[in-house]
């Protein structure tokens, strides 16, 4: 019988253990098949952060390290510029990267460290049971501004890509979704694009994919699929925000 | 060998090199600057790793990055900034990662002063950071022991797994001293099997963790971690003792107090004062039992601590290790104020008469 699917040897055979819908998992997926179908599996040195995925480097089959909150550039910047010939990525969520990680992003982009980072932006605190991000959208509700996020309680929703994209380290940020089959494609070429131009040498690379907490935001996973495109997509672009 | 004139910041830096330092991480900080600004010219010459972090808080995380994947790295700072590289210290005990951490300790609280001090004891020999866990502290008092003891420490690292913190103070770091190198013995060390190196054909993955959900998991963790505790407690210790054999009075001091403790021995035994030095070498494993065995010596009337700290915190561990045998009093100034030959020796004389 002929296989026309099956697991990427990216993953290991641990159970998942992601809320029903959440596409952490959809991401993970991404991300193994590109490390297996560009052979980097042997070579690759992960780090997850604290957020929903830190148990991320039980699912991957590959070396992962588990980051302090929001501090996963840095230590991937001691990864890769110790093993400068190995695929290093970081996975990360926007809690941990937008908010208490802000300054280990922002200067990782700014040295041009060649590591990938997979943005998890899902506009919320999943783990600590939605509480406010910096990417919660204005309106939205979430345990820390249960009336909905207003602008003169926490300013504007940030938009890391664009902000990544000012430095000149940084080669290379997309924006995308999985909410279906055409843009999970292009999130996996985006993921590939990404590690190929780190193999490469050019500098830091960046995808952030948006993403769906259905547990925090109250919602089934379609209906959280449909609130993610009507409501983030609008704010946050998808597509290439910089490609040097 | 032939003696060199050398700045202990920068003797410090050398001495990483010798020993083996793959890179450092570090941001700049008075008064240990001169130690990344060395290491930022000579590691490269050596095809070793520099980088100057965005913050205290990068720079022990690109530690934790590097150890974690087999590396010998180090960070330096001094005493604000080891306050904010605890979480990274607390990861890296809790994952079992080698590394050296650096403090060249100033005055404080807060922003304190840039001149010497000696407050950042506790930090230093309770964890620092959250969770019970220890790291191995050594507490050089001149620039030879700190430049002798940067390869220990790394070796130290690497036998338990642990990370270690070279403590001295601001003086040490900025004063200039003829030193020689010297060949340290290397010691046998475990190989790094468990270091996320990239799998290389292994038919397991290697990871680095700190988090059990399991509550009996995070408890099974602690007890081992309490248990190389034990073994470092046991095998580690390092202290000195100077004209203590007839001594009716020990003056207890680690790092600068204890240099100046050592004139003041001279100037106590010439007025007839038999006075005698207990250095800790290692501030944790802190030597317990041979203080103890010290104080109970019939000879001792009196312990006197001398620290650069306002009310002494190396003291709580004099008074646990002197068991009430003794009399312990305090003798310190803080805020960047060295404690000068004649002070100490005041204070040794009217301990002994406080004590008879
Ligand atoms: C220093 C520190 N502060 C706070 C926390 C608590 N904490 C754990 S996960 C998290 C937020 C994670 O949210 P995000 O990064 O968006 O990831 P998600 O769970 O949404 O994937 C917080 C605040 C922590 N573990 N460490
Ligand atoms: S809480 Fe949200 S982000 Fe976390 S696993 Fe569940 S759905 Fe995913
Ligand atoms: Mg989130």
């Amino acid at each position: 019988m002929a296989i026309v699917y099956q697991k990427s040897k990216g993953l290991t055979d641990a159970e998942l253990h992601y809320c029903p819908g959440c596409h952490h998992g959809i991401v993970h997926k991404l991300v193994a098949e590109v490390l297996e179908e560009m052979g980097l599996l042997d070579e690759a040195i992960g780090v997850c952060p604290v957020g929903c995925s830190v148990f991320a480097f039980r699912y991957f089959n590959c070396d992962m390290q588990q980051a302090a909150h929001g501090r996963a550039p840095a230590v991937a910047t001691g990864i890769k510029r110790t093993h400068p010939n190995q695929p290093v990525f970081t996975y990360q969520g926007d809690g941990d990267l937008a908010s208490i990680g802000a300054a280990e992003i922002v200067h990782a982009a700014m040295r041009g460290e060649k590591f990938t980072t997979i943005f998890i932006n899902n506009a919320i605190y999943g783990m600590t049971g939605g509480q406010m991000a910096p990417t919660t959208l204005i309106g939205q509700k979430a345990t820390t501004c249960q009336l909905g996020r207003t602008v003169e309680q926490a300013g504007m929703p940030m938009r890391v890509s664009e902000l990544l994209s000012t430095m000149d380290g940084c080669v290379y940020a997309e924006r995308v979704c999985v909410t279906d089959i055409a843009n999970l494609n292009k999130a996996k070429k985006a993921i590939r694009k990404a590690f190929e131009k780190q193999m490469a040498g050019e500098g830091f690379t960046f995808v952030e994919v948006l993403s769906t907490c259905p547990t925090n935001w109250g919602m089934s996973p379609l209906k959280a699929n449909q609130w993610l495109k009507d409501n983030m997509v609008p704010y946050y672009p998808l597509g290439v925000i910089k490609e040097v | 060998m032939a003696k060199e004139l050398w700045k202990g910041n920068e003797a410090i830096a050398e001495a990483a090199i010798r020993a083996g330092c793959d890179c450092f991480f570090g941001y700049p900080i008075t008064p240990q600057s001169e130690v990344p600004e060395y290491l930022s010219l000579h590691m490269p010459q050596h095809g070793k790793v520099f980088v100057q972090a965005e913050s205290e808080v990068a720079a022990i995380n690109m530690v934790y990055g590097a150890a974690a994947s087999g590396m010998r790295a180090m960070t330096s700072s001094s005493s604000p900034g080891i306050s904010l590289k605890q979480e990274g210290i607390s990861y890296l005990t809790a994952s079992e990662l080698p590394c050296v951490i650096v403090n060249c300790m100033r005055g404080g609280p807060g922003l304190g002063t840039i001149q010497p001090g000696q407050s950042d004891y506790y930090q230093a020999t309770r964890g620092g950071g959250n969770g019970d866990y220890r790291t191995i502290c050594l507490a050089p008092c001149n620039i030879q022991e700190a430049v002798d003891l940067m390869q220990e420490a790394f070796d130290i690292a690497d036998t338990y797994r642990n990370p270690v913190m070279v403590l001295m103070d601001g003086l040490t770091g900025q004063m200039m001293e003829p030193i020689e190198w010297r060949e340290i013995p290397k010691r046998e060390l475990p190989a790094k099997d468990w270091a996320t190196t990239g799998k290389h054909g292994r038919d397991h993955t290697n990871f680095i963790n700190s988090l059990y959900m399991v509550p009996e998991e995070c408890d099974a963790h602690n007890a081992h971690l309490l248990e190389k505790c034990a073994l470092m407690a046991e095998k580690e210790v390092r202290c000195e003792a100077v004209k203590c054999d007839d001594a009716e009075i020990v003056i207890t001091a680690y790092g600068t107090p204890a240099r100046i403790a050592l004139t003041a021995l001279d100037v106590l035994r010439a007025e007839g004062v038999k006075a005698g030095l207990f250095r800790p070498i290692t501030l944790w494993p802190f030597p317990e039992k041979e203080l103890h065995t010290l104080a109970g010596q019939d000879s001792v009337k009196a312990v006197l601590d001398v620290e650069m700290s306002a009310g002494g915190q190396m003291i709580d561990d004099i008074r646990l290790a002197v068991l009430g045998q003794k009399p312990v009093s305090y003798y310190g100034r803080a805020g960047g104020v060295i404690p000068t030959v004649e002070e100490i020796v005041e204070a040794a004389k009217k301990a002994l008469k406080e004590a008879e």
